[in-house]
């Protein structure tokens, strides 16, 4: 299982997702400027702010050539997720519904919450059951999401109820395109998977698609799997 | 030519911005403000001036989210 | 002498004798450009006049020291061929005047000085004064400061892991925003400062030079604010993370190659200084031209070229033969680089604008050779400062003053502003604000072991009480909030924020402070690896509390066996331990009251330190759950701080429970918490309750549920900012 993390410039959590994707499989990081995605299986967009969320957060990003790549990449079904500001490039780009607008306190929150799995039929949410609930943290300023006419089976993560961190329509935390293999979350995963720094339950969304045959289970520990080979 | 582009958050999405601005100016004094809406001012020196629509469209505005309007500066 | 030069400079700041001394070394009088460049490197912020003898007598050798005072970041060895380099710095009068860009700029100066000397910058600390809630300004200025410090650190990508927030009327007209950074390298990474190597080129990285911060080093930090702070406005500098973002990855690759022979960033008196930094320190001379220099503005005069504080720019030292390379590793991360100039055997900064030189200055002059002064100290017969307003009535019952003592700023939750900062990216962060004392930072993904462990601390209202005892405290403060995560200290740094040195009681303020310091490092064994002095700090309504801040770093092998602020689980013992004497004198209780006290009881810095050394073992255990330090508040507050954290309450016995005994303040107080076993074998430990329930119940003192605990304390800030 080979993934590869997009970096661009002022990208600031594209090593901690390599980090976390590292436990999984192998992973290497991709620069902005090149067209080739060498051969990856999965490709996640981190965090950050790209081009310094010039105009706006994404805008820029989204127009990369590398992003071209990913962009044919997610169109012939390759999985891809998008962290925070991965997820706004991945909303400015087409590839799922919707835009994030800026947190209704017009304050950067950073803060542990709890998100509710609503569709655990997506690439990287085949370790969960519906109804679990996974301890990630947010950080950002702008993730209130807003994806007027967006389908209920396109909802993948929820905050928990009394969590909502920046206003978000109904509480969306993560949301994936209609055929399911590109997933967008204003949480970030990569950050829940050692215990040592919060919570280990981010691991079961790099577990997911490092591992598909992987049996979801609501009493998993969230310790790291054998990748395949 | 030098166009100004002005951006506005679409009617009817929350705009926090303008509210925290709406509530600021009565705190010193001004009465009677309403309706307030933050938006974005872009100006650019154009050659062809008829291709700062299709400038917005694709980069400079997102209209999902956002009205533009173009004006000569 | 004509008689416009002398309007001019002192229209810069220099008196008559400086000048005098400027045309004495020059051996002519100094043109323009000449004058301009001094007034900046003979300021009191570039030049430190009134403090450099004195701080000439603080200890700076240590076992693990790397490099000390002088160079850009102190820096200490952290083992497994690490090298954390650390500093702490001042933006306090930027940050008056325009409060959201001096607290950003402030970041990214601290965080130039750390990848300078090679290491890259992984965590940001805060120490932040401002006046009370109750003033519009202050609101105001808090608000834009947190948010100034939360866009810049986020942006750029090093994690806010700690800091500290104080409101007293003595900042209300100078707010202090101290910055601390920390960073990580291998230490065949660390490059000094010098400049090195006749003939090798001098190049300007980063962003374009426009007119930021002009006249600003020399005319903010120098003088006191007065009512022509909006005209100042122009000269307040911005800062554009993503930039710094770049420059940082670009340096640290030109470094990991070896490509440079010098790095030094670009600060106060831009250019100007970190030239003649440079050249001084390498013994060398500099020739600089400023047409070459890539301008944001049109028509910028040399002068401004020479002065200008725009942000985001580090000059560099490189042989003629790797300057392809440079110019190649800057385009691939899209950093200007701009060959400036030379290094010289000539001893001498020389300006030149294309071919014209326009300014010939002997470095000496500018930097080693600059005027020193003596502090005429004096102690004060009468208080300094206004005694505070009363918020609590005298016969206020126990329940009632811990209550109000947790609703009030300088105690309550800080969450308002911690939450705005990024405290995890970068995957090291053990500990997050209000998780323990200390922020922990893993140094696996270094190739390190262990974790660091970082606090920053001080407490100018008791350092307004007695200088020095309040500098020695604000030392045991920081190295107590480091043993209580099992951290032994490496190294310190230190921010003196003082009013005007010039005024004998200030001065006696400074001098005492110091020698607390000097102290309470030499008691500890901890060296002083650099620092900062912010002076003049005074309005018209009198000077700051003097306020010594002091940042350490320390080291602990198992970040796994740290203990928390909090609670952990029903049924542990509570016990307290280390030489705790509080007293009411210059606590918080005491300011509620409406009173100030002239003098702190003494301290027995030994018998500090070796408590110190003990708690440390207790706590590398990896037994203890929960571990926390008494400061502000006193040792009810601290409970119920526990309390507040674990969401779990506590019965306490306490034998006295005079009001000294519950709010009294002073060094050495240390709650511990854990399994019965656990605590009785921490020496000297004194059991004073169990964990457990739901209310906080000091027996025949008070019983308050943690729920109404937890609502003063996390809505007191959050509640003055909607007012």
């Amino acid at each position: 299982m080979k993934f590869g993390v997009v970096r661009f410039p002022g990208s600031c959590d594209e090593i901690d997702a390599l980090l976390a994707c590292r436990r999984f499989g192998d992973a290497e990081l991709l620069w902005h400027k090149e067209r080739d995605l060498g051969g990856v299986d999965a490709v996640v967009v981190p965090g950050g702010f790209s081009y310094g969320d010039y105009l706006r957060a994404g805008a820029i990003a989204r127009f990369s050539p590398l992003m071209e790549a990913v962009i044919d990449f997610a169109r012939a079904g390759g999985p891809v997720l998008g962290i925070c500001n991965g997820f706004q490039v991945l909303c400015e780009a087409g590839l799922l519904p919707g835009a994030l607008l800026p947190n209704r306190s017009l304050r950067f929150v950073c803060r542990q919450v709890q998100v509710l799995v609503e569709n655990p039929d997506t690439p990287f949410t085949r370790a969960c059951e519906k109804g679990d609930l996974l301890s990630v943290p947010v950080k950002h300023t702008t993730g209130r999401y807003y994806a007027p006419g967006i389908l209920e089976e396109q909802v993948v993560l929820r905050y928990a109820p009394g969590q909502n961190p920046n206003g978000a329509q109904d509480d969306i935390a993560g949301v994936c395109n209609i055929e399911g293999n590109v997933l967008g979350l204003m949480p970030h995963p990569e950050h829940a998977v050692n215990p040592l720094t919060g919570s280990s339950d981010g691991s079961r969304l790099f577990e997911s698609v490092a591992v598909p045959e992987a049996p979801a289970s609501a009493e998993r520990a969230g310790v790291g799997v054998v990748p395949a080979a | 030519m030098r166009a100004r582009v002005l951006i506005r958050p679409k009617k009817g999405i929350l705009d926090p911005q303008g509210q925290a601005v709406e509530q600021a100016l009565p705190a010193l004094g001004f009465r009677g403000v309403r309706n307030v809406h933050v938006g974005r001012l872009i100006e650019l020196d154009v050659d062809d001036p008829s291709e700062v629509p299709e400038m917005c469209e694709r980069l400079l505005a997102n209209p999902l989210i956002e009205d533009y309007e173009v004006v000569e500066a | 002498m004509s008689g416009s030069a002398t309007a001019r400079h002192r229209e810069l700041g220099l008196t008559d004798a400086e000048y005098e001394g400027i045309c004495d070394r020059l051996e002519r009088e100094p043109n323009a450009v000449e004058l301009a460049v001094f007034s900046l490197m003979w300021s009191e912020h570039c030049a430190y006049k009134h403090s450099r003898k004195l701080l000439r007598e603080l200890p700076t050798e240590g076992p693990y020291l790397l490099m000390g005072p002088g160079e850009n970041a102190g820096v200490v060895d952290v083992g497994d061929g690490l090298a954390v380099a650390f500093k702490v710095e001042s933006h306090n009068h930027p940050s008056a005047v325009e409060p959201f860009q001096g607290a950003a700029t402030g970041v990214g100066g601290i965080l130039r000085d750390v990848f300078a000397v090679g290491a890259r910058p992984i965590a940001v600390l805060d120490s932040l004064r401002f006046g009370e809630l109750d003033s519009a300004r202050s609101r105001y200025l808090f608000d834009w400061a947190v948010k100034g410090i939360g866009h810049y650190g986020n942006s750029v990508g090093v994690p806010t892991v700690g800091g500290e927030l104080y409101f007293e009327a003595a900042y209300e007209q100078n707010c202090l925003v101290n910055a601390m950074c920390v960073g990580i390298a291998r230490r065949e990474q660390l490059i000094r400062s010098a400049a090195a190597g006749r003939g090798n080129l001098v190049v300007l990285l980063g962003a374009r030079t426009g007119r930021d911060g002009i006249g600003g080093a020399s005319v903010l930090a120098s003088a006191e604010l007065s009512e022509e702070d909006a005209s100042k406005r122009p000269s307040v500098q911005i800062g554009d993370p993503f930039e710094e973002s770049k420059l940082i990855e670009c340096c640290l690759e030109l470094l990991e190659r070896g490509a440079l022979a010098a790095l030094q960033d670009l600060g106060a008196a831009g250019l100007s200084s970190s030239s003649s930094e440079m050249a001084a320190k390498g013994r060398v001379g500099i020739d600089l031209d400023v047409s070459r220099v890539p301008l944001r503005e049109a028509d910028m005069e040399p002068f401004e070229i020479m002065i200008s504080e725009s942000q985001e720019r580090m000059l560099c030292v490189v042989e003629p033969g790797r300057l392809d390379e440079l110019l190649e590793v800057c385009e691939r991360w899209d950093v200007r680089a701009t060959p400036i100039g030379s290094v010289t055997g000539t001893r001498r900064l020389r300006v030149f604008d294309g071919d014209e030189p326009v300014a010939d200055m002997p470095v000496r002059a500018l930097v080693d050779d600059s005027p020193l002064y003596d502090l005429e100290p004096e102690q004060p017969s009468e208080p300094l400062y206004p005694e505070p307003p009363l918020r609590l009535a005298a016969d206020a019952r126990a329940e009632e003053t811990l209550l109000a003592l947790l609703a009030s700023p300088n105690v309550a939750s800080k969450r308002f502003a911690f939450e705005q900062y990024d405290s995890i990216v970068g995957s090291r962060t053990a500990r997050r604000p209000h998780q323990a004392d200390a922020a922990l930072l893993m140094l696996e993904r270094d190739g390190g072991s262990g974790a660091l462990a970082v606090s920053i601390d001080g407490n100018g209202r008791r350092a307004a009480c007695d200088p020095y005892t309040g500098a020695a405290e604000a030392v045991l403060e920081c190295a107590s909030n480091l043993a209580c995560v099992g951290a032994e200290p490496l190294g310190l740094t230190n921010c003196l924020n003082f009013g005007n040195p010039e005024r004998p009681h200030i001065a006696w303020q400074l001098t005492r402070a110091v020698h607390g310091l000097r102290d309470a490092c030499l008691a500890l064994g901890v060296p002083v690896v650099g620092g900062n002095v912010s002076l003049y700090n005074e309005g018209g309504e009198g000077p700051i509390y003097p306020t010594p801040i002091v940042g350490m770093v320390g080291k602990l092998p198992d970040p796994a066996a740290a203990p928390r602020l909090g609670f952990a689980e029903e049924g542990h013992t509570l016990a307290l331990v280390g030489p705790f004497a509080p007293a009411l004198e210059g606590s918080e209780l005491e300011k509620l009251r409406g009173r100030l006290a002239r003098g702190l009881p003494r301290v027995d810095l030994q018998a500090h330190a070796d408590a110190l050394v003990r708690l440390r073992a207790a706590v590398r255990e990896g037994r203890l759950a929960t571990v926390h330090d008494i400061s502000e508040g006193g040792l009810a507050c601290a409970l119920a701080e526990c309390c507040i954290a674990g969401m779990l309450g506590a019965r306490v016995s306490a034998a006295a429970a005079g009001e000294a005994e519950l709010f009294g303040e002073g060094p050495g107080g240390v709650l511990i918490a854990g399994p019965p076993e656990a605590v009785d074998a921490v020496e000297g430990a004194e059991v004073i309750g169990t964990v457990g329930g739901d209310a906080l119940e000091i027996t025949g003192v008070l019983h308050v549920p943690v729920a109404e605990l937890t609502r003063a304390y996390e809505g007191a800030i959050p509640g003055a900012l909607a007012a």
